[in-house]
């Protein structure tokens, strides 16, 4: 009973728990997680090099997902500002790097930082009215966003830019002439992972400064946050400025993936998506959300080798066995692990001392 | 008593050799082809917006284990492998790409919608995998030179418009034509159509240009422009809830002209009845498959066997779904390509078979419709029929018309 009382009181404040644990034991954490992300990026590295360049494609849009669905999390987990309107800066920054490269031929690598460039200015601008909402007020504001995006992009006066309902065809970038023995899946693959890694890194910064507590200061208490002095409103309309950015750099990355971008690939369902990716990843999660990725990915594609005439039902079956089973998602669960393992050691310890 | 000369036997003697070494020579197998299978990929919407389009692919399971229990093609059974693509670009190219690179398929068989296709048409034709008989309309699809792997099926559209502007000139020599046609690819292979198939002397016979967003609410300016011009034709092509707004606005100012609309509005059930039937009375339309839903083929051989498949394979399908007749045919349209490969199951081979339909008759395909192929001609399906809606059914009419468009 203690335990479980004691379980629902950690549960809001989790992060902050890990944060005293971290200063506790010294150096000994602080490395056990840098192993950690020392051994998944060496698996990333490796595993081009192990799997189908059918399953590389797959794995390349995990993490895209997970890039995009970082960007959610930034604003929803950090921030405390609900959307459902990130399909469409995914589009916009899909849609950016598909018309720079067809119809002005930019190089590829270009392409993301002006995705990146645009979905900030649009995200930012869109903040500004958001500021007035909250919660499901904003995420119906956001929702509108969601189901115009396919719509505008279909626009006759755009469609000498956008493709119309056809969409662009976009070409898939070679590897460059000093790596020219990789295939292109496999560069694509690395070029991805190396994009994602500067921008978790920096996601991971950005939430560890103060910079960050102010954030996170505003999704916990807004009052408070603004009485020690943070101008909560720059604040939230830049947070949503960096967290379209975040999933337009996503939609670029995915628009080069494919190779095509069309309007009925940006729809609503793709803002769900990133929200399922984003709670069973971990809310507030940097890592989380690859898992969500992953999830995003594979489970409909698990539920459908199941059964296809009800692919839907097992899929929403998965997803409730997972919400039961982790409800704080991945990372929760993952916390939830370390510390039970913690929990059993700390009495035998004290017996021997 | 057979008498062998020396010339019958010196005769005989290459022949007998050729048979001898024809099946070693003929056993060529792709990628996806063992002695006792042959794999074929697909990829429908099963979940999303398009879902009621999925009953196409489980028809098409339905027949080739209908095909297994018969014995196979040539022995090999068929293994159809058919992925849901949620009419999602990204989904189709993932899934697409499994299919090619991790179940090894021979060829993808129609792969269902325009925005779906798009997206992997790029990568089929640098694959060199065969993309046969997209479910789309669209014309690009016959584009034999610059896209040699992919091959439609069903009459494009801007055949369709063709074929309105052949009628229309034959009906009413001195039209006024207004079409209300949607704003965009789709939409504007019907007008390309119809605009070609009048001529360059007829055609400011288009009197009005009615184009509509699907974002619209409504069509009623378009259609009231079109009668205060003057408009004795009315080419609406619609798809079914814009082109049931057409039919009742027309109806609401008693506008009566020869009303001509397009096979992708002409559903009795999604267009017509929510325009009022009475209001539909007298529309011509064109046909190629044979509508379930009409009690004229109850008699028909084609539709007799079509419902046995489906009581016995697919005995959840709806038997009213036209799109249960489409799937059917489809992968009747591959089994002929199948079995005229005979033992030489190559990626190469299919598509020059595919290319090689002479006079193919689908049997739930209106009668005297045939598919016919070249290697530069990649649109099996040409001909329709005209209907007219007599109130409560389509009455077809006059002869088989032709009318194919390459892409350009």
């Amino acid at each position: 009973m203690t335990v479980q009382s004691e379980e629902s009181v950690t549960v809001p404040t989790a992060p902050a728990v890990t944060d005293i644990t971290v200063t506790r034991p010294g150096g000994l954490r602080v490395t056990a997680r840098h192993l950690l992300i020392g051994a998944a990026v060496l698996v990333g590295l490796i595993l081009p090099w192990m799997v189908q360049s059918f399953v590389m494609f797959q794995l390349t849009q995990v993490m895209i997902y997970g890039l995009a669905i970082l960007g959610l999390n930034l604003l929803t987990g950090f921030n405390g500002q609900f959307s459902l309107g990130h399909s469409a800066f995914y589009g916009i920054g899909a849609y950016t790097a598909a018309i720079l490269m067809s119809r002005y031929d930019m190089n590829y690598a270009l392409t993301l930082p002006a995705a990146g460039g645009v979905c900030f200015i649009v995200g930012f601008l869109f903040g500004l009215p958001a500021l007035r909402l909250q919660g499901l007020y904003l995420a119906l504001a956001t929702f509108a966003l969601a189901i115009a995006m396919p719509q505008i992009l279909k626009f006759h006066p755009l469609e000498g830019l956008t493709g119309g309902v056809q969409g662009l065809v976009v070409i898939q970038p070679d590897p460059p002439a000093l790596l020219s023995f990789l295939s292109s899946d496999q560069w694509l693959y690395y070029f991805t992972l190396s994009v994602i890694l500067v921008m978790f890194a920096a996601a991971a910064n950005l939430v560890r400064s103060r910079t960050g507590r102010a954030i996170m200061a505003i999704r916990d208490h807004p009052i408070a946050a603004a009485a020690t002095g943070i101008n909560t409103a720059v604040y939230k309309t830049l947070t949503f400025g960096v967290s379209a950015l975040y999933t337009g750099v996503a939609g670029a990355l995915g628009a080069l993936a494919v190779a095509f971008v069309a309007p009925d690939s940006f729809s609503f369902l793709l803002s769900v998506s990133f929200l399922v990716g984003l709670v069973i990843g971990g809310v507030g999660s940097i890592p989380g959300c690859l898992f969500g990725g992953l999830f995003v990915l594979y489970v409909p594609n698990i539920a459908e080798s199941i059964s296809t005439g009800l692919a839907g039902a097992i899929y929403g079956a998965i997803l409730l066995l997972v919400i039961f089973v982790m409800p704080s998602g991945a990372a929760g669960f993952c916390r939830y692990a370390v510390a039970y393992i913690r929990r059993s050691r700390t009495p035998r310890n004290a017996n021997q001392h | 008593m057979i008498k062998l000369s020396r010339r019958s036997i010196l005769a005989a003697a290459p022949a007998a050799l050729a048979l001898r070494v024809y099946p070693a020579c003929a056993k060529d197998y792709g990628p996806g082809v063992t002695d006792t299978e042959i794999k074929i990929g697909n990829t429908v919407p099963y979940s999303g917006p398009a879902s009621p389009y999925g009953t196409i692919g489980k028809a098409q399971a339905a027949y080739y284990k209908m095909i297994n229990d018969k014995g196979g093609i040539n022995g090999r059974k068929i293994n159809f492998i058919s992925y849901d693509d949620a009419y999602s670009p990204p989904k189709a190219v993932e899934q697409v790409r499994k299919l090619v690179e991790q179940d090894q398929v021979l060829f993808v068989e129609s792969p269902l919608g325009t925005p779906t296709n798009s997206a992997i048409w790029a990568y089929m034709n640098q694959k060199k995998v065969p993309q046969l008989f997209v479910a789309t309309g669209a014309t690009k699809w016959n584009d034999p030179k610059g896209h040699p792997w992919t091959m439609g099926w069903q009459p494009n559209y801007q055949s369709e418009g063709r074929i309105y502007a052949t009628y229309i000139l034959k009906e009413k020599p001195e039209a006024k034509i207004g079409v209300l046609f949607q704003n965009d690819d789709f939409g504007k292979d019907y007008l390309k159509g119809l605009k070609d198939g009048l001529g360059e002397k007829n055609a400011k016979m288009v009197a009005v240009e009615g184009p509509y967003e699907t974002t619209d609410p409504t069509v009623d300016s378009q259609i009231v422009s079109m009668k205060s011009a003057g408009c004795d034709v009315f080419v609406n092509c619609g798809t079914p809830k814009f082109a049931a707004q057409g039919i009742r606005k027309a109806a609401e100012i008693g506008w009566k002209p020869l009303h001509v609309l397009s096979s992708v509005g002409n559903s009795v059930g999604a267009a017509l009845k929510p325009a009022g039937l009475d209001n539909s009375k007298d529309i011509v339309s064109d046909f190629y498959l044979k509508d379930p839903t009409d009690t004229a083929w109850k008699d028909d051989q084609g539709y007799k066997d079509w419902v046995a498949f489906m009581d016995k394979y697919y005995p959840e399908g709806d038997k009213t779904d036209g799109g249960n007749i489409t799937g059917y045919s489809q992968a009747q349209t591959a089994v002929q390509v199948l079995t005229q490969c005979g033992d030489n199951l190559t990626r190469e081979n299919v598509m020059k078979q595919a290319a090689n339909l002479k006079d193919f008759v689908l049997p739930m395909c209106l009668p005297g419709i045939k598919l016919n192929t070249s290697p530069t001609d990649f649109a099996p399906m040409k001909q329709v029929q005209m209907g007219r809606f007599d109130g409560t059914r389509w009455q077809l009419f006059g002869s088989l018309i032709a009318g194919a468009v390459e892409h350009t």
